[in-house]
C-alpha cells in the first residue's frame, strides 16, 4: 500500500526524524489557515499523488507570498497531474505545504527488501535527487549498498562507515539511518525512501522527500495504517474489486478476462497478447472463490467500457468448475451481458460445470483450450 | 525415485482443525499420502477422521513418525508455525499459507538459515509438492498428475495445474511437482529445486515455470548452463504485465526495470534451455522435442 508524501513525513516524524515542518490542506482555505501556522514564507507547496516526477510536471511550487499560494493550491486541487512516471495521471485531492529548505547538496536514503538475499538493504547514494533507477543503470558505482542482519538489526558503525564514505555529518546521518531502520521494521514497510535527503546550507540533514509503502500482507496487524489509504489514487474499478477480495488491474485493452490464480491470470493477459489482442484487465478470482465473488467479479470486468469480449479460463482445482458455472449464471441475473463471452473450463468437475452452462440458456462460447479460447476472444473483439 | 516427497513420507498437518487444513488433510490421505497426525494448541486429543490430533508439533512427533510438515495456520500466526515446526526438527516443511508479511518471512528464514541449514522449505503462498503416484503434500488436484520422468518446478499453483495437465494429455508424466510459491520471501528457489531434479536418475526433463519480479530464473539459468544436461524447458508468465504493478503474487513486480519476462527468457535461452513461448503448448512443445 502506497502512502502520501505527507503521511510518510508525519509517520517518521514520530521516529524521530528531521522532515520539514508542514501542513497537509484538502482545500485553499485550509492552505491558507495551514500557512498562517507555518509563519513565515517562502513555502513549499507539493501537490500530493502517487506518482514520481511530481517536480517536473509542475506539481512543486515555491510560493513567496499569500496571492503566490493561493494561486499554486488552485492550481493543483481537483486537477489531474500527468507525470513521466505515470502517463495516466492522478487525481489532486490534497497538497502539503511546508516550510522551504536552503538545499546545499542532495543524497539518497532507501531502505528495501534484497529478494535474493531476504535480508533488508540500506542504499544510499550522493547522486540525490535522480530517480535511483536511473543512477542504477548509468552510474551503479554511485549506490552504497549496506545489507542488514534482520535479527541483529542496523549497527551505529555500519551506518557510520556510509556516512564517512559519503561525507556526510557523522552523527546525524547514523541517528537517521537507525531510525529509518526502526520505521521501516516497525511500520512493516517494504520500502522507506528518502530522495533527496538534504544537507541543508545550515549544516543539518532534513528528509526534504519521504516515500513510505507498506506491505499489503502486514496490513492485518497495521489497522491504523490501514485507513491511511487514499482511494482516490487507485481505479474505481480497483477500489471495487477489493471489496470482493478480488484481484483486479486495470489495462488498457478490449480483452475482459476472468482467471484463478495469479500466474494463469498473467498468462492469459500473454496469450490473448500472442493471439493478437489486447487484454482489459487482469484479474484473479483465487483459488477459493465463491459464486458471489465470481458474480462481483463478472460484474466489474463488464463495468470497464472498453470490453468488448470476454476471456474466461479458468483451471478448476480447488476452485471446482460448477461453482464457478453457478457463479456466471448468478453474474448473468445482475449485469446485462451485451459482448461475446468466451469459457475455457478444464479440472475439477469440469462436466458437472460445462452441463451447467449449456443449461442455462446463457449464449456463452465454448473453448477447446487456452489458445483456442484466446484466439476467438480476439476475433469476437475485433468484430465488436 | 523422485525429489522431496515419497511413498515414506510422513506427514504432520499444522492447522489441521481448521476449515482448509482438515479438508486438504483428508484429501491428501485420500491420495494415499501418510498423514500421521495434526497439530492445533488447544485441541490435542481430538481426531479429525481418524488422524489424531496433538497441542505441539513436538509432541506429535514424540507419538507419530512424522518427517515433514504441511502448513495451514493463518497468515498472522503462520512465522510461529513454521519456527514451531523447525525447533521440533522437522526437516521437510510445506507452508500453504497465503499472505504472509515479509518481514515474519524475512525473520523466519534468517532463523532457519542459521540455525537449521539443513532444513526445506517449500512455500509459503504455495500449492505444495506432488510426487504422483505416491505422495501429495498440497493443495494441488491430484488427478491431473500422472507418474512419469518430467520434473516441474512453478512458482503458480494454477499454472502448475496447466502443465501438469498438457503434459499428462501428452503421455508425459511427472516425476515431481514443485510449486515454490509466489511471495517475494520463500523456502526452495527455481535454482535449488532444478539441482535436486538434476541430480534424481528419475527426472529426464526439467519443466521450469517462472514469472516477472525477482532474479531467481535469473540465478537458474546461471546454474543450469555450468550445471544442468538433462534437457530443461521454460515459460514465463507475465511478458504484457505493466512495470510497477503487483500482479498478483507479492512477488510478481517489475520495479525499476528489473525482473521483467523479456530478460528472464533471454537468461534462459543464453543458458540452453527451451523457452516455451506460446503456454497453450508446453506439453506439445515437450513432447515434440522429447520424441525426436
Amino acid at each position: 500500500m502506497k502512502l502520501h508524501e505527507h503521511q510518510a513525513k508525519e509517520l517518521l516524524k514520530r521516529y524521530g526524524l528531521p522532515v520539514p515542518e508542514g501542513r497537509v490542506a484538502f482545500s485553499v482555505e485550509e492552505a491558507l489557515q495551514g500557512a498562517e501556522e507555518l509563519g513565515e514564507y517562502p513555502l513549499v507547496v507539493k501537490a500530493q499523488v502517487h506518482c514520481g516526477g511530481r517536480g517536473k510536471a509542475g506539481g512543486v511550487k515555491l510560493v513567496r507570498n499569500q496571492e503566490e499560494l493561493k494561486q499554486a493550491v488552485e492550481g493543483m486541487l481537483g486537477k489531474v497531474l500527468k507525470t513521466f512516471q505515470c502517463q495516466e495521471g492522478k487525481l489532486v485531492s490534497r497538497v502539503w505545504i511546508e516550510k522551504a529548505t536552503n538545499i546545499q547538496k542532495e543524497y539518497y536514503l532507501s531502505i528495501t527488501l534484497d529478494r535474493g538475499l531476504s535480508k533488508p538493504v540500506l542504499m544510499t547514494s550522493a547522486e540525490g535527487g535522480m530517480e535511483i533507477e536511473e543512477v542504477a543503470k548509468e552510474k551503479p558505482e554511485a549506490i552504497h549498498m549496506l545489507h542488514i542482519d534482520p535479527a541483529l538489526g542496523l549497527m551505529p558503525s555500519q551506518a557510520r562507515k556510509v556516512a564517512f564514505k559519503l561525507g556526510l555529518p557523522v552523527n546525524e546521518f547514523v541517528k537517521i539511518a537507525l531510525a529509518l531502520y526502526r520505521a521501516y521494521m516497525d511500520l512493516d514497510a517494504s520500502l522507506v525512501e528518502v530522495n533527496p535527503l538534504v544537507l541543508t546550507k545550515e549544516g543539518n540533514l532534513i528528509l526534504l522527500d519521504a516515500k513510505v509503502e507498506i506491505d499489503d500482507n502486514a496490513l492485518i496487524r497495521h489497522k491504523d495504517l490501514e485507513q491511511l489509504e487514499d482511494l482516490t489514487q487507485l481505479d474505481p474499478l480497483e477500489v471495487e474489486a477489493k471489496r470482493y477480495s478480488l484481484n483486479y488491474i486495470k489495462l488498457d485493452g478490449n480483452i475482459g478476462c476472468m482467471v484463478n490464480g495469479a500466474g494463469l491470470a498473467m498468462t492469459t493477459m500473454d496469450i490473448i497478447k500472442l493471439a493478437g489482442g489486447e487484454p482489459a484487465n487482469f484479474l484473479d478470482v483465487g483459488g477459493g472463490a465463491n459464486v458471489e465473488q465470481i458474480a462481483n467479479a463478472f460484474r466489474i470486468l463488464m463495468a470497464d467500457q472498453n470490453v468488448k469480449a470476454v476471456f474466461i479460463n479458468i483451471f478448476g482445482g480447488i476452485l471446482r468448475c460448477d461453482r464457478l458455472a453457478q457463479g456466471l449464471i448468478e453474474a448473468a441475473k445482475m449485469v446485462q451481458i451485451e459482448v461475446p463471452v468466451v469459457v475455457r473450463m478444464e479440472g475439477t468437475n469440469v462436466e458437472e460445470g460445462r452441463k451447467l452452462l449449456a443449461e442455462s440458456g446463457l449464449n456463452f462460447i465454448n473453448a477447446e483450450d487456452m489458445w483456442d479460447g484466446a484466439k476467438k476472444a480476439v476475433e469476437l473483439a475485433s468484430r465488436g | 525415485m523422485s525429489i522431496l516427497v515419497n511413498k515414506d513420507t510422513k506427514v504432520v498437518v499444522q492447522g489441521i482443525t481448521g476449515k482448509e487444513g482438515s479438508f486438504h488433510a483428508l484429501q491428501c490421505k485420500a491420495y494415499g499420502t501418510k498423514v500421521v497426525a495434526g497439530v492445533t494448541p488447544g485441541k490435542g486429543g481430538q481426531k479429525v477422521e481418524g488422524i489424531p490430533v496433538f497441542n505441539t508439533v513436538e509432541e506429535a512427533l514424540q507419538e507419530t513418525s512424522a518427517n515433514c510438515s504441511l502448513i495451514f495456520v493463518p497468515p498472522a500466526f503462520a512465522a510461529d508455525a513454521l519456527v514451531e515446526a523447525l525447533d521440533a526438527g522437522i526437516e521437510l516443511i510445506v507452508c500453504i499459507t497465503e499472505g504472509i508479511p515479509v518481514k515474519d518471512m524475512m525473520q523466519v528464514k534468517d532463523y532457519m538459515k542459521k540455525n537449521y541449514p539443513k532444513a526445506k522449505l517449500i512455500g509459503p503462498n504455495c500449492p505444495g509438492v506432488i510426487t504422483p503416484g505416491e505422495a501429495k503434500v498440497g493443495i494441488m488436484p491430484g488427478h491431473i498428475f500422472k507418474r512419469g520422468s518430467i520434473g516441474i518446478v512453478s512458482r503458480s499453483g494454477t499454472l502448475t495445474y496447466e502443465a501438469s495437465y498438457q503434459l499428462t494429455r501428452y503421455g508425459l508424466g511427472q516425476s515431481t511437482a514443485v510449486g515454490i510459491g509466489g511471495d517475494p520471501v520463500h523456502g526452495l528457489s527455481h535454482k535449488d529445486v532444478i539441482a535436486m531434479f538434476n541430480q534424481d536418475p528419475e527426472t529426464e526433463a526439467i519443466l521450469m515455470i517462472g514469472e516477472i519480479g525477482g532474479t531467481a530464473e535469473e540465478e537458474a539459468a546461471e546454474y543450469i548452463k555450468s550445471h544442468v544436461r538433462k534437457p530443461v524447458f521454460a515459460y514465463i508468465a507475465g511478458i504484457t504485465a505493466p512495470p510497477g504493478r503487483r500482479m498478483g503474487h507479492a512477488g510478481a513486480i517489475i520495479s525499476g526495470g528489473k525482473g521483467t519476462a523479456q530478460a528472464k527468457m533471454d537468461a534462459l535461452k543464453g543458458a540452453g534451455v527451451h523457452v516455451i513461448e506460446n503456454p497453450a503448448f508446453i506439453g506439445k512443445m515437450v513432447y515434440e522435442f522429447l520424441r525426436t
